[in-house]
């Protein structure tokens, strides 16, 4: 990160300042600002909740959400729990491994980035999916990249 | 013209923005509300006329003109109050849930909404108390707590600073009420907590939302300012002595963070790890003070039972499971959605009744209750009344209602499977059973699938299920047995056992 960034990132942090119960909350906001959390964001936010770098990489690490590398331009949330499951999304994932995303893994193409999440809310209409945030019922391979590529138009 | 469209998740996610923005264009005057819980029906728009509200259904944004002209007879489903699905219900949590336009406080009000708070402000907190633990709520969150005797609880502890947190990770797959509740009536949450606060004396409230339900997070940041705005919120509740303050807190895609000490945790900052209790939060909860949590369902029956007194909650439903249940429909189901109504009606009556069965017309071949932590259920189970006791005995639990329905295409095995798999992606790793063991779980099941060793291994995963049961910390692990041992059951065939 240049040092233009690490000034900005700090000054979004700023409201954390010495608050250690606020190392969730300052990633978050990092992720918010940046798209991603680079290495280097973890000393800013360590220093910002004067907390060890350890502590911060332990809280990076544990939730999902975290990206460590810049993401796509669109990003979709796949299901693939039990209620999207009853509605196919075995096989929604076997068709998009054949499109050459691994949503398990999260695998990035181009603009479009697919990732797995256990549960959306939407278990009656499912497969769902989320495409940039906007929610997809009875998501197929096909639907799913279609949208994904509106979104990154 | 008056016209209700949807801006719930899942009306969203089958066009209801393109469909409210059509109407817009043709001249409507379009409320967003929240959704009424029939999603094979959405996006279903009402109109307002003098005999109520009529529904169309699965109305696309070409149908804009002609819904305008009266044009639309063969989508319309009559007045939605009157429609059988919705008439056969009782609606008490979600009595204003795709009525209301879910940010507006006056429309809140013009709805029967804060007259749970304003009675509540005149009492003295044991009398709430009393009232809740008298109505008979239990936790909706899974584990079916007394609320009263939590409250009981943080009322009598001494602090300096209590708090209100409400749990809405809700990360079950299949239920969605608490997402509806946000999306569709948040200041019903909102009121809840309040009363939470004048009871045990606490000033703050946090809703733990997850990342997942960015639409609900949105919703219920726009009430909650609008509440402060209409003096619900803020130093002094509707105009008395009392203050509350209110925040909402996003998750970040953790499933073991809805357990209450990993949502501790995950709100002082820190990695979501289970907390060993005792202590209970109740005395030692967020930052080691005295904390009330509560799932947004158990919060959200509050108002009701202040407005209408704890005998009219306490006379619906059946043994020790007071008051209504949020049922959710989902999986494979042809009428999937919300039914609200008193504990003891029957699996059969939810799944075939409301449900209409399966979505793909064949025949149904497994229900899972309660989550991914829940059990596995077959036909015989159709007389099960649905509550907390008759389901405990059937060796099942109800967990936060939700209802997923698998026609007989699923292999139970690969559902077994999973719901190991899941508890090891999702352990928070601070007890061996569930860490490990749900590891060695996915690989003893492959073993067997793939017939090796058979008997062997059953028995292994017999023990493995029995250490994790009894030697977790929380439910993560201490319930994956739950669905692995009822699949294996029921289903033996599908592992590939002989009998």
């Amino acid at each position: 990160m240049t040092q233009f960034v690490v000034d900005d990132l700090t000054s979004e942090l700023e409201q954390f300042r010495g608050d250690n119960f606020a190392v969730l909350r300052a990633l978050q906001k990092t992720q918010e600002v940046l798209g991603f959390v680079p290495d280097s964001a973890i000393d800013v936010v360590a220093k910002v909740c004067n907390v060890s770098r350890a502590e911060v990489y332990g809280v990076f690490t544990f939730y999902s959400d975290f990206k460590s590398t810049p993401p796509a331009k669109c990003i979709v949330k796949v299901c693939v729990a039990e209620a999207c499951q009853a509605n196919g999304s075995r096989e929604l994932i076997d068709d998009l491994h054949k499109k050459g995303f691994d949503v398990h893994k999260g695998t990035k193409q181009g603009d479009i980035q697919m990732e797995q999440t256990f549960c959306l809310g939407n278990c009656a209409l499912g497969p769902a999916a989320l495409v940039n945030g906007k929610p997809v019922a009875r998501a197929t391979a096909k639907s799913l990249i279609a949208k994904a590529n509106e979104e990154a138009r | 013209m008056k016209v209700f469209v949807p801006g719930d998740s899942t009306a969203l996610s089958v066009g209801a923005n393109e469909v409210a923005d059509a109407l817009v264009k043709a001249g409507a005057e379009v409320i967003r509300t929240g959704s009424r819980g029939m999603f094979w029906l959405e996006p279903l728009v009402e109109v307002e006329t003098d005999g109520g509200r009529v529904g169309y259904a699965n109305v696309e944004p070409s149908d804009a003109k002609d819904l305008l002209n009266g044009k639309l007879a063969k989508k319309s489903i009559g007045v939605v109050d009157e429609y059988d699905w919705i008439r056969k219900q009782q609606r008490v949590t979600f009595a204003r849930v795709g009525i209301i336009d879910p940010v507006s406080v006056d429309d809140y009000e013009a709805h029967g909404g804060l007259i749970g708070l304003r009675k509540a402000l005149s009492l003295p907190s044991e009398q709430i108390v009393e009232e809740v633990t008298e109505s008979g709520l239990r936790g909706r969150g899974g584990a079916g707590f007394p609320a009263g005797i939590k409250w009981k609880t943080v009322l009598g502890a001494s602090a300096d600073q209590k708090y209100i947190c409400c749990n809405a990770d809700e990360g079950d797959s299949g239920t969605f009420a608490d997402r509806m509740l946000m999306e569709g009536d948040p200041l019903t949450l909102v009121e809840g907590m309040i009363i939470a606060g004048i009871a045990v004396g606490a000033t703050k409230g946090l809703i733990y939302c997850r990342s997942e339900y960015p639409h609900a997070i949105a919703v219920l940041n726009k009430a909650i300012k609008n509440a402060y705005a209409a003096g619900v919120l803020g130093k002094s509740v509707c105009g008395s002595h009392f203050a509350f303050d209110l925040e909402v807190r996003s998750g970040a895609g953790s499933y073991v963070c809805g357990e209450e000490t990993a949502m501790l945790e995950s709100l002082e900052g820190k990695r979501g790890m289970i907390r060993p209790k005792p202590p209970i939060p109740a005395l030692s909860g967020l930052y080691g003070k005295p904390t009330v949590i509560n799932n947004v369902m158990t919060l959200a029956a509050v108002p009701m039972i202040m407005a209408n007194g704890a005998k009219a909650y306490q006379e619906i439903g059946v043994e020790r499971s007071r008051g209504t249940q949020v049922f959710q429909l989902a999986g494979n189901i042809a009428k999937g959605g919300i039914v609200e109504t008193g504990f003891g009606i029957t699996l059969g009556e939810l799944v075939d009744g409301f449900g209409g069965g399966t979505n793909s017309g064949r025949p149904i071949k497994t229900v899972q209750i309660g989550g991914p932590l829940g059990a596995y259920l077959d036909k015989t189970s159709w007389d099960l009344p649905m509550a907390y006791e008759s389901l405990a005995a059937a060796g099942g639990m109800l967990g936060h209602g939700g209802v997923v329905v698998f026609d007989d295409t699923v292999n139970m095995a690969a559902q077994a499977r999973f719901a190991m798999e899941f508890c090891a992606e999702e352990s928070c790793g601070k007890c061996t059973p569930c860490r490990i063991g749900s590891t060695r779980g996915v690989e003893v099941i492959d073993k067997i699938v793939a017939g090796e060793n058979q008997a062997e291994n059953l028995e292994l995963l017999e023990d493995l299920c029995e250490v994790m049961t009894d030697g977790s910390l929380c439910a993560m692990g201490g319930l994956t047995p739950l669905p692995v041992r009822s699949a294996l059951k029921l289903y033996p065939a599908d592992f590939g056992i002989r009998s």
